[in-house]
């Protein structure tokens, strides 16, 4: 192993773009685990991923245009047909059900892993372009966060031995 | 008899490698963990969390669908 690859192994940079209760998961369980296991993590918050570090988190997932999800029901998997997934109160109807999964089989809550990520020294990035497309103010993100751009992240993960797009 | 014991039934990934984490903080060095846990992915998740940090992995068993692992904390 070249000196520079052994700086390198013990970082993990990854580039967080999806919102949504599902897509929150992979990013969160792995910059925890990762930090766990004694490696530096860096997380930069692009578009939709951007509302994940928002102080109050309101996550819902969309049955909608995802025929992959098949819930557990009464012993067998069901998704829901588009034109039911489309009616009002059908993601709020599929994120409860999954929120009630989540808690019965003993998964952390989105909230707890990122809790986990702040007091593991997670660095956590805000993509400044995001912020000012979607129009969010700093103090409605929580405490701790950095602000930085594209550059921000290749200079991560030029250092990275890991680097992930989720 | 381990320093410290982390009961961790019925939690999932990867919530038992974080809070044995957060244990081992409260084990001296060379003093041990004891871990239970009911999640079947932590048999193969604990000796790769042991192989990467450099804590050893001393004693492991299931017994009645519970997994018992005692980590030496590295000196």
């Amino acid at each position: 192993m070249s000196s520079e690859s052994a700086a390198n192994a013990k970082r993990l940079s990854m580039i967080v773009t999806k919102g949504t209760l599902d897509w929150a998961y992979p990013p969160f369980i792995l910059a925890t685990t990762a930090a766990a296991m004694g490696v530096e993590v860096s997380m930069f918050f692009t578009f939709y991923g951007l509302g994940l570090l928002r102080r109050q988190l309101d996550l819902e997932v969309s049955p909608l245009g995802n025929p992959a999800m098949k819930m557990p029901m009464m012993g067998l998997h069901m998704a829901m047909p588009n034109l039911l997934a489309a009616l009002p109160g059908a993601d709020a109807a599929a994120s409860a059900m999954m929120k009630r999964l989540i808690e019965k089989k003993g998964i952390a809550s989105i909230a707890e892993l990122r809790a986990n990520a702040v007091e593991a020294e997670v660095r956590m990035i805000a993509c400044q372009m995001t912020m000012d497309l979607f129009e969010y103010r700093q103090e409605e993100l929580i405490d701790g966060v950095e602000l930085g751009g594209a550059a921000t992240f290749i200079e991560s993960a030029l250092a990275s031995g890991i680097n992930l797009f989720i | 008899m381990a320093d410290r014991l982390l009961d961790v039934k019925g939690l999932n990934c990867p919530l038992p490698i974080l809070k044995a984490r957060k244990a081992l903080q409260d084990v001296p060095a060379g003093g041990t963990l004891e871990v239970l846990a009911t999640d079947p992915g932590t048999v193969r998740d604990f000796a790769a969390f042991c192989r990467t940090t450099g804590h050893a992995l001393v004693e492991q068993g299931e017994a009645g669908g519970i997994f018992r692992f005692v980590i030496r904390r590295q000196g």
